[in-house]
């Protein structure tokens, strides 16, 4: 019943656009991705948080390093991501070292 | 043994995280937070750009999601400071007359209140079985909210469509870090852009929208994935041609049925642009795996979408549905709403799976296997709810 009338009234006044500024401060990302078993996690850090923090890859189910070289790839390729070759070798041993 | 010193070391390495448990079989523990600006408690899927999932229980306590607990999900780097007086929403493209428009000259136009589901297509990616990488959404990256704002209809109407058009390109003040990167920006076909529903909205459920929502213009695609409600929105290009742009023609594709369902491993057949939402129902007063305690009638409550149609019914079973129960529907806030739904199931001592579908006023009805493709988008089958009684 409540919620019923707090609805009505809602339509009825909708409400005016926003004309206050809104500013606000977004918290920082997770920091470094930590080293594996002993393999390090350098090669990852240096060419995979420019873009999104560490979250986008440690929450990852675990994937085969066919599907992890698949988005190696694709983050080279569809989003620009200056990830030298070279490197590939050391990130896709960090990422399938769960 | 942990020591009192090791104890407050560790308290001071890692300030008091709390941690949920998605339920995920690889993977399933997520720290929840408070860090992130007009939010409360979230689930914290990614930091940078954010990622912020709903806890179920949020769902099981309202109709309609508050805005400090609406997930937000975001591909690029957003601005932090918005000042609408000086927005402007640029209109332009195959139209008579472009325009630029104040946050003032849209309030001229009639307004709308309407209530939607706001839902990722990648809502229960995490739950994919095999798993695809990809956000690993649990059950929350969606909401239900009051949208406030004008018809884009009559926005598109002010600037004068011209013949031939066959979409409306709608993009916002996000911004890849790389020039390189395609930007976002994503398209609805002609017909839908000028149907009575789509909305630009200032307004959630009474406030203007939370920054991390969009603030202060979004689009409103009522039954459609969120993929399309684009934030910050501060273009609108109407196209006398398909869009050929990466978000359109490349992402956000899922295989060419009504399920977007294909074989794990399969090969690729046609796909299309995500597009309508399925029915889904979700129990939202018992976690999946819980114990309870012996009672005659143990109550299932939880939230109901119709997809792109009003919800008909919710369903109970508790024998793998060899039998059906219809669930109580609560008040009835539009057919683009979640509908709360209510019901009880006699559970004996033991093991149980508790079932929940929907049917929508289309007459589909939730399956209860699971679609699968290979970037988790989609997902619509039932979700079983394993229980234990006594
Ligand atoms: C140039 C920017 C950039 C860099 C550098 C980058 N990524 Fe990404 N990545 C993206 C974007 C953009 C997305 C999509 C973001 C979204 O969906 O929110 C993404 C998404 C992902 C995803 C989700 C799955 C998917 O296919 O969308 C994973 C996993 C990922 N990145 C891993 C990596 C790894 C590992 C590296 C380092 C080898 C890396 N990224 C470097 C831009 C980048």
């Amino acid at each position: 019943m409540r919620l019923a009338l707090t609805l009505a009234a809602l339509i009825l006044v909708a409400a005016a656009p926003p004309t206050k500024r809104l500013s606000v401060t977004l918290p920082d990302g997770e920091g470094l991705l930590p080293e594996r078993y002993g393999v390090s996690a350098d090669a990852a850090n240096s060419n995979c948080l420019a873009c999104h923090s560490a979250a986008m890859i440690t929450a990852q189910p675990r994937l085969t390093r066919v599907q992890w070289g698949e988005t190696i790839a694709k983050m080279r390729n569809v989003y620009g991501a200056p990830i030298d070759p070279a490197d590939d070798k050391a990130i896709l041993d960090w990422l399938v070292a769960d | 043994m942990l020591t009192r010193r090791a104890l407050i070391a560790s308290a001071l390495a890692a300030p008091a995280a709390a941690q949920v448990d998605l339920g995920f079989g690889d993977n399933p523990l997520r720290s929840t937070t408070r860090a992130f600006p007009q939010k409360g408690e979230m689930i914290l899927q990614r930091s940078t750009p954010p990622l912020l999932e709903t806890p179920i229980s949020v769902f099981d306590a309202h109709d309609f999601t508050p805005n400090d607990r609406f997930f937000v999900r975001w591909h690029y780097p957003f601005p932090t400071e918005i000042d609408p007086a000086r927005h402007r929403l640029r209109v332009d493209g195959h139209v008579g007359k472009p325009l630029s428009l104040s946050l003032a000259a849209l309030a001229r136009l009639p307004r709308v209140a309407l209530a939607a589901v706001n839902q990722c297509a990648g809502n229960g990616r995490g739950m994919f079985a095999p798993r695809v990488p990809g956000a690993q959404w649990s059950n929350g990256a969606m909401g239900n909210a009051l949208w406030e704002g004008v018809r884009l209809k009559d926005v598109l109407a002010l600037a004068g469509v011209n013949a031939g058009a066959v979409a409306v390109r709608c993009g916002g003040l996000d911004a890849p870090l790389v020039e390189a990167a395609p930007d976002f920006a994503k398209s609805l076909p002609i017909d839908q852009a000028l149907s009575d529903d789509v909305l630009i909205a200032w307004g959630m459920n009474g406030a203007p929208l939370p920054l991390l929502n969009g603030f202060p213009l979004r689009l409103v695609v009522p039954g459609w994935y969120s993929t399309y409600w684009v934030k910050m929105l501060d273009h609108i290009e109407v196209l006398a041609k398909p869009d050929e742009g990466f978000w359109m023609a490349k992402a956000y594709r899922a295989p060419a049925n009504a399920l977007a369902d294909i074989a794990p491993g399969a090969p690729a057949g046609p796909v299309q642009p995500v597009s309508a939402m399925r029915p889904r129902a979700l129990v939202t007063n018992i976690v999946d795996g819980a114990k309870l305690p012996p009672r005659g009638l143990t109550p299932i409550q939880g939230v109901a979408l119709g997809g792109d149609q009003g919800v008909k019914a919710v369903e109970l079973s508790a024998d793998s549905g060899a039998s059906w129960l219809p669930a109580q529907l609560g008040p009835d806030h539009g057919r683009y709403s979640f509908r709360r739904f209510r019901g009880a199931l006699a559970l004996a001592p033991g093991k149980h799976v508790i079932l929940a579908r929907a049917t929508n006023a289309a007459g589909v009805t939730q399956p209860l296997v699971q679609n699968w493709n290979p970037s988790g988008y989609n997902r619509a089958g039932v979700d079983p709810v394993r229980v234990e009684i006594g």
